[in-house]
């Protein structure tokens, strides 16, 4: 069902040599792109299949609604922005998708790629192509990093029935990326994140993101704690795979990080579902506003 | 990391749910009728037809022994153990001194093969490259059947042996060394072990020599009921070095199982030991029944000035461990070693460490602690560092590191560190972490399934000690850290 994605080595040279000035060209693009887009009903307009089907999830932690019959579709070559108060269920949406086991989903249906995702362990998940980088990426004391990296592409690879990668092969890939994430050397061959600053464990995601290759990847406000440069390193990360193969869905509380990776849709979420959608002038829109309006009165589009 | 995934694959293709070595075979045995006195003792020491000191050391310990009482302060819990209810002697019948395999009984073979025990060069080495060699002194039960390597050691002048045949062939140093590290007054179990010790491996390194391979004795309890009281000696003389590799492996049982034995190593000028061990035993059903007690007395004793001894564990069976190898710094500038990683999974309890007792000038020893609880069970490290008043200069470092898995399980550091001298310098470090529902949910993000996940984060917690061993049994170990972990995750 997956479309081979050719994954941009090559590509993302060319977006870190040019710099920023690429960046301010893509942007334009893709906002005049985005005039056709009818944005009360994203389902019409899409170019691409659908890659990430959510339909009527409903889900709960502790006895708890966090999400109430969500619907949400992400179409292949789409960077959607989920954008929402905190509190709304943005997380749980990512952890849900993911497979945690916390979350109890009462109803609904979440398909990849067609495929029914809620019975799958998330490794299981994984190995289909759904990728999360962590709000809170998470501290494996003892196993270096290069370790981690090649058991999580080999196991991935050894589900869907691919051959292993070697290692020269394997160190031959990583190194590549690194070098564009600015990781070193040394911090790969340290313990995954373990004493990692906060910068250095997002860039870490996105190089596991990069090395994984999935059809669907889920940030979770990757952009939050960021300096100004270290966001732009993992927002050159993300372009660098932007790929007519592949889906995004961005969850943020700022537009900031919507300048460098620029949405294609932005979903507004209160209350456990997805109360707003539009252009990325929509983000701009919260950033002056704020989520009041959300906060009170779940407001439907 | 493919040797994570070669693991996690034997162990499926193992289909370990069931203790791998439950089984127990029926070769005839010849007992001492059961209980203890010192008929009993008697009997054991005329059935090796041992010189009358021996007979007269074994009756000195039982008579101490029946003075003194079990030690409590360990936190192990365990039902009262009738030693009026246990088989002190059991012997195969068939060990009336065969010379070669061809001789012996095939039933006991067969034992081993599903052991997979390498009596035989070729077997014992498949994998490992050609000049690697393990001499294998192969005790069953309690008599020590086959010796293999004998020659090719004996041409090096290391005597590699049961302790019964040493008695007679080595007579001198046997007196000379035997209960000169764990006295027959020690402590409940040596002493118990010193009056009724059935039998077990004996080493002599002549000075100046390294020992051509690295020796391997592989432990079984067989016999239903029967306390095992395994001694070991192993001197090694000035200047010499020599590596020895223990393992061991139990059939399944209904009922507790008494083991106590004693090591004792003796390391003269110059002189190093290294000492690993790897420990399978039983550990009962998932309520706790059935599993080995533990009760070992180790000691090394750094007699000489350089000397050096060092003991690497890994221990992941046996329903209750008391266990503490240790290390006397008696020689000037000697050093002790202590590198262990102690798993407990189900019911098990683990009470483990070790001592260092500096009693020389400037003599150093460090210890590298491990340990790992999942399941219900209860593990605790307990180290004692002392410098006497005139081990000036003595340092010590300790990492004592631990590591929980899921919420029903205990970990316990109990460190004593004793002084008498202000020119000391010791060093502990402790760390107590859990593996988190978090990291697995992080590593099955990224793929890697929940088992996988906890053998990578394992693998990398014990990292320091595992590198201690020799190849051959890091390998073993690290299977064997898998199997006993299987289960925990979910």
């Amino acid at each position: 069902m997956r479309r081979a994605v050719p994954v941009g080595i090559g590509f993302l040279q060319k977006i870190t040599k040019n710099g920023a000035k690429n960046f301010r060209d893509r942007r334009s693009e893709n906002s005049s792109g985005q005039l056709a887009l009818n944005c009360s009903n994203p389902l019409i307009f899409g170019r691409g299949k659908i890659v990430l089907e959510v339909k009527n999830l409903s889900v709960s932690i502790g006895g708890r609604q966090i999400l109430d019959d969500l619907d949400l579709t992400v179409r292949d070559g789409e960077v959607a922005a989920l954008m929402g108060p905190n509190g709304s269920g943005k997380s749980t949406l990512s952890h849900v998708l993911a497979g945690r086991k916390d979350d109890t989903v009462e109803t609904g249906e979440v398909l990849l790629n067609g495929e029914s995702l809620l019975n799958l362990e998330p490794d299981a998940r994984a190995a289909k192509g759904l990728f999360l980088a962590f709000q809170y990426p998470v501290e494996i004391p003892g196993v270096a990093t290069l370790t981690f990296l090649k058991a999580a592409l080999n196991a991935q690879r050894k589900q869907r029935g691919q051959e292993e990668f070697s290692t020269p092969d394997f160190m031959k890939r990583v190194k590549a990326l690194a070098g564009k994430l600015k990781i070193s050397q040394d911090m790969l061959k340290r313990a995954l994140n373990a004493g990692f600053s906060g910068g250095e464990k997002k860039r870490m995601e996105i190089l596991q993101m990069a090395l994984l290759e999935p059809a669907f990847a889920i940030l979770d406000e990757t952009d939050s704690g960021l300096d100004i440069d270290a966001l732009r390193v993992v927002a050159d990360g993300v372009n660098a795979l932007r790929s007519p193969a592949r889906g995004f869905l961005i969850i943020t509380h700022y537009q900031r990080v919507l300048d460098y990776v620029v949405p294609d849709i932005v979903h507004v979420m209160a209350q456990g579902r997805i109360v707003r959608s539009g252009g990325k002038e929509l983000a701009v829109e919260l950033e002056k506003s704020g989520y009041r309006d959300y906060v009170a009165e779940p407001a439907v589009a | 990391m493919p040797a994570v995934q070669e693991t996690v694959d034997r162990v499926k293709a193992i289909g370990v749910s069931e203790y791998k070595y439950g089984f127990f075979s029926d070769i005839e045995s010849e007992k001492a009728p059961k209980g203890l006195n010192e008929d009993t003792v008697r009997f054991i020491s005329a059935k090796k037809d041992e010189p009358a000191w021996l007979t007269e050391w074994r009756l000195g310990a039982y008579r101490r022994w029946l003075t003194m009482r079990e030690p409590r302060w360990a936190r192990v819990d365990f039902p009262k153990i009738d030693y009026q209810d246990l088989y002190y002697y059991s012997a195969p019948k068939t060990a009336a001194g065969p010379k070669s395999l061809d001789e012996v009984d095939p039933e006991l073979l067969k034992v081993y093969a599903k052991l997979g025990i390498p009596l035989r060069e070729q077997e014992a080495l498949a994998g490992i490259g050609p000049d690697r060699r393990i001499a294998v002194d192969a005790v069953f039960d309690s008599v020590s059947v086959v010796t293999t390597f004998r020659e090719e050691l004996a041409r090096a002048g290391v005597i590699f042996c049961p302790v019964s045949e040493a008695v007679h062939s080595h007579p001198d140093l046997v007196q000379k060394y035997l209960g000169s590290v764990v006295p027959t007054t020690d402590n409940f179990y040596a002493t118990l072990n010193s009056a009724v010790f059935s039998d077990g491996s004996f080493v002599y390194v002549p000075p100046g020599v390294r020992c051509p391979m690295e020796l391997s004795t592989y432990f079984r309890i067989n016999e239903q009921n029967t306390g095992q009281f395994e001694r070991t000696l192993i001197i090694a003389d000035k200047g010499s070095y020599v590596s020895y590799l223990e393992g061991c492996t139990a059939p399944k049982r209904d009922e507790n199982q008494l083991h106590a034995a004693v090591v004792e190593l003796i390391a003269l000028d110059d002189a190093e030991i290294k000492y690993s061990t790897v420990q399978n035993w039983y550990p009962g059903d998932a309520d706790g029944r059935g599993g080995i007690y533990n009760f070992v007395t180790k000691r090394g004793d750094c007699r000489g000035a350089n000397s050096k001894i060092s003991w690497t564990q890994v221990e992941t069976g046996s329903a209750i461990t008391w266990k503490y190898p240790s290390c006397i710094l008696r020689g000037d500038n000697s050093r002790g070693e202590f590198y262990s990683i102690a798993i407990s999974n189900g019911r098990q309890q683990v009470d483990s460490g070790t001592k260092m007792i500096h009693l020389g000038k400037n003599t150093t020893s460090r210890v590298i602690s491990k340990g790992i609880s999942a399941g219900r069970s209860q593990n605790t490290y307990r180290g004692q560092i002392s410098a006497h008043r005139k081990a000036t200069g003595a340092r010590n470092f300790t990492n004592c590191d631990s590591l929980l898995i899921g919420n029903s399980c205990g970990a316990h550091t109990v460190p004593y560190i004793e002084s008498k001298t202000p020119s000391a310098q010791f060093e502990h470090e402790a760390t107590t972490s859990k593996i988190s529902e978090d990291q697995l949910f992080y590593c099955m993000q990224r793929g890697i399934s929940g088992e996988e996940a906890t053998a990578l984060i394992v693998n990398g917690f014990v990292r320091d000690v595992l590198q201690q061993l020799p190849m051959e049994f890091a390998v073993e170990a690290q299977k064997l850290i898998a199997i006993s972990l299987e289960g925990s995750v979910g």
